[in-house]
């Protein structure tokens, strides 16, 4: 193989009649390319891919290399496609005899029976087709080989399971083609060290090249005509003020938090577009050919704008971005910065970006990590271990290509950065889950998953299982998404909803999609379709696509601005806003628990201030409105925000600072955390990575509703009979650090040391309000609304006039 | 689950319902407890589904269903103190998962049957004896009723299950399996552990049950409504 330090005079003449020069952490990547493992942490325009491609391109100019040399493995099928378009112009023009293909979920089948009989010398994919790759009996003959494996915006996929699926896939590469070379590409990040070690084969090392990161971003928040609203998330408000600086610009990037944001947000964006301005919308949930549309016309220099959320996020080099505008708080200040590192994709100018905040409240938040970036302070939280059912997909991954040793794939597995910790009995529990169920009750004896040999290897008892799980590869967790299509055109589907969501339309009703709005007509063969006659306002579509909460240290960047006399730099209707509050109440202390109580609307309502984060402040409105049922105090419902939660209910709660017993509050959530929703929900993401669940089946779904039943219910039998079963575990870990997020209820309780302040209003607060606003309002099973249900069912049996029909007593009443 | 021990009272959880001369009472279970007969009735059991999902496609769900669908049954004739039992079609997944019944669970079904006119209506999962105790039929007639596992049209005095009926009410929660009844017909709900259902809105209850027509929701405490609910009445949707 050949290592070098310099590049070839093919590539200097190249570089040179373009007028380039090899950026200094370019150039070391290629002076440190034989490491075994090599981390570049470069800022967002910092020519990453080109650092990671160019030993590749050294090594391959000289053409003697068979087969697969370099796999690059990125989140996005997007971003395989450009790197390919991209890599290839090099390529073509220097003459050089490489060929570069991509794989992804949208490659053809033609094209990927191609690939595995006659493999590229680079292949561009994502972590998914990676797996699915690793899954084929001939795996071992597609890899054998391999040179390198380039892993770009690391730092994305390893904050999630994506990531973990992916470096076991490595693991495995790693025994296919010993000595392979792995490469990773990361953004800016908190804590490289332990980025690397993730990547690195455990326990070797993984050298680190930190690039320059460059000058100070130019960021600064939106000035705006009318005040944000008191609350929501979409920064409607402001579409004239947006629409201003995208004609100012040449092309803006519009980041938005959600994919229904990003909808609604396109939608009014056109309203007001008087001038025509060709503006794009680009998200996960638009079909393909909507999404390569827009891709095409952004590189092409088309589009002035495009509204985007998460998927355009990673490094697509997407021409003369100059300006980001980002609707609605950041959240988390890292990902701020790897959005604005989006604009100026040129190395050393400093990029230019707004923040929008799409509330009253965001105002603050987007005051403090505006600081936050100007302090260089990052955030981040240390991962956990990898975990278990993801290991139990690749037991299965594994046993799909072909016979396994149980000590070899243990000893693969503790090579595997987030498994590096893991421990025998571990293993065991997931192997004999994916053998036989793992179940107390030994039930499954004649119909095993998997079966020890006589020669101690283990393999699929049906062979035909493997096309199912095949078709179940990945860790991706979307809610179920039906296509939606117009109706009679027959064309290519225009994007997904949510099952959830279609059910809930009837004919009539419109939503938006891709930026249109349409008006549903009818559900058939699990697919929408839709006519263009829109004649009403649009509902909301619901997409898949989790809130991240505020992070810890944004959240007490926030506490500590509101403890300032004043905001000076703060719009006035947000200034007064804050300066009412302390009039009327209290400011929210980083050491105090500030609960407001206030009547409204017929109900009692208390909102505890306590800034955990949507996740923690969630699951402390499950908590405290337990405690408040087992007071007699009927809750009826909560809601959480990042900030607070606002519970409501038929009795008033004058005596809160009981309700903050950490030991109590623990033993609740213990009771609780078994009978919940959020549990339910992880339940269902943790059930299908480890293959309890299928979610995809070979032949078409069935339209016999009858014959499916929700996880939920085996969610609850299993808890009920077996509830040490290993995916109750995995199940409870994740959603305790997850959904349920205690650990922000224990540093929340940790910092405030039982120190309560109750204020009892005669209306709600000026925080408070904005709460009462919020969606996403969770109802509380109890006794409140049991008596609620009956009184409704009284009135429709009343009002329906069948009551003297000779209707049907209810016994006792 | 709770487990009464205490002798049936039906002021506590039934609604009774006059059917065609009969009184029966809907428990909030799933189970249909008929007095003059001392007969409980429940419908689509599908007993062993976890088997032969295992079997026929090879993923392995929590074999729990069966034991949780005879706790609750024997739970309901505790209650009731029923005499005779009428299982109204797909008791089984299918033949094969009745003999494929884990042991334990085999014996404590049988202990059930034991001592109690058992009655087994087939289903289209079960078209056929599944080799336990108690009496096979392909429908059958007692007094003004008649049993069978799908509903046909134009009937009257009949008694079916098949389609798992399920009804939430406007702003109180998700779906529940319920009852829906006129004054010929009455669809019971699914009663077996690991059952899905169908929106009592479905076209198909449409084309069955006439009007006036009401719904029992299963639950803790059944509730009664009419059916189809009528949308848009009295104070409209509060928020919850």
């Amino acid at each position: 193989m050949g290592v070098m330090s310099a590049l070839p005079p093919i590539f200097e003449d190249w570089f040179s009649k373009r007028g380039w020069s090899v950026h200094p952490h370019q150039q070391e990547m290629l002076d440190r390319s034989d490491a075994a493992a090599l981390m570049l942490i470069a800022p967002t325009g910092g020519g990453k891919t080109l650092a990671g491609f160019l030993p590749t391109l050294a090594e391959l100019a000289e053409g003697d290399h068979k087969g697969l040399h370099t796999l690059y493995v990125s989140p996005l099928k997007a971003l395989a496609t450009d790197i390919r378009r991209n890599l290839t112009i090099p390529v073509e023009e220097m003459g050089l005899p490489i060929r570069i293909e991509d794989r992804t979920g949208d490659t053809k089948q033609t094209a990927k029976k191609r690939q595995r009989a006659d493999p590229p010398h680079v292949l561009l994919t994502t972590p998914e087709s990676l797996a699915l790759m690793i899954s084929y009996e001939d795996a071992p003959r597609i890899f054998a080989g391999l040179q390198r494996v380039v892993v770009d915006e690391i730092h994305a996929l390893m904050e999630g399971k994506r990531g973990d699926q992916l470096m076991l896939s490595l693991g495995r590469l790693e025994s296919l083609a010993p000595g392979l070379r792995r490469v990773g590409l990361s953004a800016t990040v908190d804590d490289p060290e332990a980025l690397a070690a993730q990547l690195a084969r455990h326990p070797d090392p993984c050298e680190i090249i930190e690039a320059d990161p460059g000058p100070d971003p130019d960021i600064s928040m939106l000035r705006t005509e009318a005040p944000p609203p008191w609350a929501g998330a979409g920064g409607g408000y402001a579409v004239r003020e947006v629409l201003a600086q995208v004609k100012q610009h040449k092309t803006t990037l519009i980041f938005h938090n959600t994919r229904a944001q990003a909808e609604i947000f396109f939608h009014k964006l056109w309203l007001a577009n008087e001038d025509d301005l060709p503006i794009g919308i680009h998200h996960g949930s638009l079909s393909r050919q909507v999404r390569e549309n827009v891709e095409a016309a952004m590189v092409a220099g088309e589009l002035r704008a495009i509204v985007c959320t998460g998927s355009l996020d990673l490094g697509i080099d997407w021409g003369d971005v100059d300006l980001v505008i980002q609707i609605g708080a950041p959240k988390n200040i890292k990902r701020l910065v790897q959005r604005i590192g989006r604009a100026n994709h040129h190395y050393n100018a400093p990029s230019k970006a707004l923040l929008v905040p799409a509330n009253r409240f965001e105002v603050v938040e987007c005051m403090a990590a505006l600081e936050a970036v100007r302090d260089h302070e990052l955030d981040g939280s240390p991962r956990g271990p990898g975990p278990l059912d993801v290991l139990c997909q690749h037991i299965m991954i594994t046993a799909c290509a072909g016979p396994f040793d149980e000590d070899a794939l243990f000893s693969e597995v503790k090579s595997v950065g987030p498994y590096a910790g893991i421990s025998r009995a571990q293993f065991d529990d997931c192997l004999d889950f994916v053998a036989t169920g793992g179940y107390a009750l030994r039930a499954y004896d004649k119909w095993k998953r998997l079966l020890r040999r006589p020669d101690g290897l283990w393999q699929l008892r049906d062979p035909r299982s493997s096309l199912r799980i095949r078709m179940n590869i990945g860790t991706i967790q979307d809610a179920d998404m039906l296509k939606v299509r117009m109706r009679g055109g027959g064309g290519k589907p225009l994007g997904e909803v949510e099952e959830g969501f279609a059910s809930s339309l009837t004919p009539g009703d419109t939503f938006l999609i891709g930026g249109q709005v349409v008006r549903y007509e009818t559900l058939r063969e699990m697919t929408v379709e839709v006519t263009r006659r829109a004649d009403r306002e649009p509902r909301i579509a619901t997409y898949a696509g989790a809130k991240m909460p505020t992070s810890a240290q944004l959240a007490h960047r926030i506490l500590d601005d509101l403890q300032r006399p004043d905001w000076p730099e703060l719009p006035p209707h947000t200034r007064d806003w804050l300066h009412l509050q302390r009039e009327v109440s209290k400011m929210p202390e980083r050491g105090r628990i500030l609960v407001e109580t206030f009547e409204h609307d017929g109900r009692h309502h208390a909102c505890f201030h306590t800034f955990a984060g949507r996740h923690a402040q969630q699951t402390l409105g499950l908590l405290l409105t337990r405690r408040m049922e087992t007071l007699g105090l009927h809750p009826l419902g909560f809601v959480g925000t990042d900030y607070a939660t606002l519970i409501w209910g038929l009795d008033e709660l004058t005596d809160p600072a009981p309700l903050f017993e950490a030991r109590e509050l623990r033993e609740g959530l213990e009771g609780w955390l078994t009978s919940n929703a959020v549990m339910k929900r992880t339940f269902r993401g943790v059930a299908s990575i480890a293959g309890l669940i299928e979610k995809n089946l070979p032949q078409v779904r069935k339209t016999g509703r009858q014959a499916t039943f929700s996880s939920d219910i085996l969610y609850d039998t299993l808890a009920k009979y077996d509830p040490e079963h290993l995916i109750l575990r995995v199940t409870r870990e994740e959603a305790m650090r997850g959904l349920v997020d205690f650990a922000r209820v224990e540093e929340m309780l940790e910092r405030t040391k039982g120190r309560v302040d109750l204020v009892r209003a005669t209306r709600p607060t000026p925080l408070a309000a904005a709460m009462l606003l919020e969606r996403d309002r969770v109802p509380v099973a109890g006794a409140g609304r049991e008596r609620l249900a009956e009184e409704e069912a009284a009135r429709l049996l009343k009002e329906s006039g069948l009551a003297a029909f000779g209707a049907p007593n209810v016994a006792g009443v | 689950m709770r487990r009464p021990t205490r002798a049936w009272d039906r002021s506590m959880n039934g609604i009774e319902i006059p059917f065609q001369g009969e009184t029966l009472c809907a428990l909030g279970s799933g189970a249909l407890y008929w007095a003059a007969r001392d007969l409980l009735i429940v419908s689509d059991l599908h007993f062993g589904k976890s088997e032969r999902i295992a079997r026929r496609r090879g993923t392995m769900l929590p074999p729990y269903e069966t034991r949780a669908t005879l706790e609750r049954l024997e739970a309901d004739l505790l209650e009731t103190g029923a005499g005779g039992v009428l299982c109204l079609g797909d008791s089984f997944d299918d033949l094969d998962a009745a003999n494929g019944l884990d042991g334990e669970d085999r014996a404590h079904l049988v202990s059930l049957i034991e001592g109690r006119a058992w009655h087994w209506v087939e289903g289209n999962h079960d078209p056929g004896p599944a080799g336990l105790p108690g009496e096979h039929h392909a429908e059958l007639v007692i007094g003004p009723l008649v049993f069978r596992h799908i509903a046909e049209p134009g009937a009257r005095g009949e008694l079916s299950g098949h389609y798992h009926p399920k009804l939430g009410l406007p702003g109180c929660g998700g779906t529940r399996p319920c009852f829906l009844f006129d004054a010929d017909r009455m669809i019971l709900p699914a009663y077996g552990a690991y059952t899905g259902g169908m929106p009592a809105t479905a076209p198909e209850f449409a084309a069955l049950i006439g009007s006036p027509a009401f719904a029992v929701l299963t639950g803790a405490k059944p509730l009664l409504v009419p059916y189809p609910a009528r949308k848009g009445t009295g104070r409209g949707r509060r928020r919850f």
